[in-house]
């Protein structure tokens, strides 16, 4: 059996899960076993209802009350448990903070070797496996021994696909013989509420700003154009360095990984390390001075000039549009 | 307060990554070497706290000869003890990595020295494994927070935060602990002028370690392949607004 680790809020699977379950489906057909899934913390009785759709055989389900808040090493505990019993020949999670470390503790505790971040499986003898190092910029093919298969899927490595073919998923509930210890590191209720800002992680735009963008003022005109289209600001290492921007808005392989649909970056070269970032944006849309900036390169859209004049000329026309007034007609540029 | 940081030596590659022919390694010729961003604030945090809270720091290394650079630009930095689990250069997996640390830290514990907290960076910059920390606290049988943004000691707990999808998480534990930092814990220092004189100066412990075979083995380094693709030029400076526009309009963001 291919066991798979699934991530859930309120019973519904994260992206990132159903991705893990897309991949686990492909490596249980390869395999020739069925696919199961484990979800821990309550209503995850309800993750049932999608993984039709995903060849799951059995959902096991953890709701013990003492894993409803998180606490990595009894789900850890939970799922070594569960797989000494019903001893699968892979074990796969995402590679989300969440995932990622449950995921290490279950190694630690099987005493087995884990690769991270996996992009590609060939689930033969031996078990080759290709995941990413350098957040993304590098990749490594790697024998992976151990008499259960560990991994998690780095995030969008594939897309996600439900299959037309529902299929019956039979439920079995866990009782894991939990130790105190296993709640040593407790989460503590929040003090302070949310900013009520869209998170980065969240975000259907970024906007993303770089040393271009020229000052910590420089900013208003990103967090003007973040408004006019509901979306969050974003920043790259060196703006995070000068104290521009907080750490938390730091796109890239040290800081947030987004998925928008567009990402636009403003005087951003478009490094590696901030492109690992931001790879998964559907669209990316580079504002920059330097026509062979690597951004420009990699960029789906771009326009060639000063970060503050191009937004300043964008937001206006926005505002313009948004207010209905008649749109001045402006000649086309020519290239 | 006695406080460990585990770090590592990896290339200092700011731009595009070129690997050796045999592609085994990441082609060093024209790099320097350093430890990853978490490390580094791993390695600040340290201080600060001993600067806070009194006791003493030191920064271990599993790696060649050459990590003993490393080590010094750590004490540079203000810490106080160094250590190298010296290796041949081959690069030693999760398991094994993990497996030498802990060791190394019981060793510590037998001649009376022990650690109130083991700070690891979160993942390390080059093969990024995601373990080491967690697998040292499996096996010390300590508490274990990982991906910490802030954090703060007081009557022997600590109290971290952590960034979620949707916003931020709090959680604390008991010392001893370890702990696997993220950048943006604090903002590094820079080492002075007679910090990196003392630190010359300063002995650096050394331990020879097994090498273990930890079930992960690197066969090859791969670039990824770049999706082809064509960029379509909006315009120049202000005269892009309408355009952009469209595009917004386009993705239905307007
Ligand atoms: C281990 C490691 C991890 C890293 N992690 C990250 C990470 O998470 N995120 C990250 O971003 N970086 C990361 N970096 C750093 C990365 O390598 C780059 O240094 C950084 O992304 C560069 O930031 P930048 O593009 O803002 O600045 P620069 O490289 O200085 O580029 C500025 C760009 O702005 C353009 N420009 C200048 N003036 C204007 C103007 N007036 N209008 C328009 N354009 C203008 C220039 O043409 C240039 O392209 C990491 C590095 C390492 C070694």
């Amino acid at each position: 059996m291919v066991l798979a680790f699934i991530e859930h809020v309120d019973g519904a699977p994260t992206m990132l899960s159903l991705e893990v379950l897309t991949m686990a489906g492909r490596l249980a057909r390869d395999l020739g076993v069925p696919l199961d899934a484990v979800a821990i913390g309550p209503k995850g009785a309800a993750a049932s209802g999608i993984l039709t759709s995903y060849q799951v055989a059995t959902l096991h389900l953890a709701d013990d009350l003492r894993l409803a808040e998180y606490a990595p090493a009894a789900w850890a505990h939970t799922i070594a448990e569960l797989a000494d019993r019903v001893n699968p020949k892979v074990v796969i999670g995402t590679a989300s903070d969440r995932g990622g470390e449950v995921m290490a503790h279950v190694a630690a505790r099987m005493t087995l070797p884990l690769a991270a971040n996996c992009t590609q499986i060939a689930a033969g003898d031996p078990f080759i496996v290709t995941r990413q190092r350098w957040g993304g910029s590098l990749l490594e093919e790697a024998h992976l021994r151990g008499a259960v298969k560990l991994l998690t899927v780095a995030p969008h490595a594939l897309t996600a696909e439900a299959s037309p073919n529902r299929t019956e998923v039979a439920t079995h509930s866990l009782a894991p013989a939990l130790e105190d210890k296993d709640f040593r590191v407790r989460l503590v209720p929040q003090a302070g509420a949310d900013s009520g800002k869209i998170s980065l992680a969240q975000a259907r735009v970024v906007i993303g700003g770089g040393r271009g963008v020229g000052s910590a003022e420089g900013f208003a005109t990103l967090e003007e154009l973040a408004d006019l289209l509901g979306g969050a600001v974003g920043c790259s290492r060196v703006v995070t360095s000068l104290g521009w921007r907080p750490h938390s808005d730091q796109v890239g392989q040290t800081g947030t990984r987004i998925a928008p649909d567009l990402y636009i970056a403003c005087g951003i070269s478009g490094a590696i390390q901030h492109m690992v970032g931001c790879r998964a944006a559907k669209h990316i849309l580079a504002i920059n001075t330097d026509p062979n900036a690597p951004i420009v390169a990699q960029a789906d859209y771009a326009v060639i000039g000063d970060v503050q004049k191009v937004l300043s000329a964008v937001n206006a026309e926005i505002r313009r549009a948004k207010s209905g007034h008649e749109r001045m007609v402006t000649e086309a540029p020519t290239a | 307060m006695n406080v460990l940081v585990c770090v590592k030596r990896v290339p200092a590659t700011a731009g595009q990554i070129t690997l050796t022919p045999d592609a085994q390694e990441i082609d060093t010729r024209y790099l320097g070497f350093t430890i990853s961003p978490h490390e580094e604030c791993a390695v600040e945090e340290a201080v600060r706290m001993i600067e806070a809270h009194g006791g003493s720091s030191t920064v271990l290394t599993l790696g060649p000869e050459a990590a003993v650079d490393q080590l010094r630009d750590a004490m540079a930095l203000g810490i106080e003890r160094a250590i190298l689990l010296e290796t041949d250069g081959r690069e030693w997996d999760p398991v094994a990595t993990a497996a030498a640390i802990v060791e190394a830290i019981e060793a510590e514990r037998a001649a009376g020295r022990s650690y109130d907290l083991v700070m690891f960076g979160n993942e390390s910059a080059d093969s990024a494994g995601y373990q080491v920390g967690v697998r040292v606290a499996d096996a010390l049988d300590l508490p274990c927070v990982t991906g910490i943004k802030a954090l703060k000691i007081s009557d022997g707990r600590v109290t971290v935060r952590r960034q979620t999808e949707s916003g931020w998480e709090t959680a604390e534990a008991l010392l001893p602990a370890v702990l696997t930092v993220k950048e943006g814990l604090n903002l590094p220092r820079y080492p002075s002028l007679p910090g990196r004189l003392k630190a010359k100066k300063k002995e650096i412990e050394r331990i020879a370690p097994q090498w273990q075979d930890g079930g992960l083995e690197k066969i090859r380094l791969k670039l990824p392949v770049q999706a082809e693709h064509t960029v379509e030029i909006l315009g120049k400076n202000g005269d892009a607004g309408a355009q952009l526009v469209a595009v917004f309009q386009r993705l239905r963001l307007l």
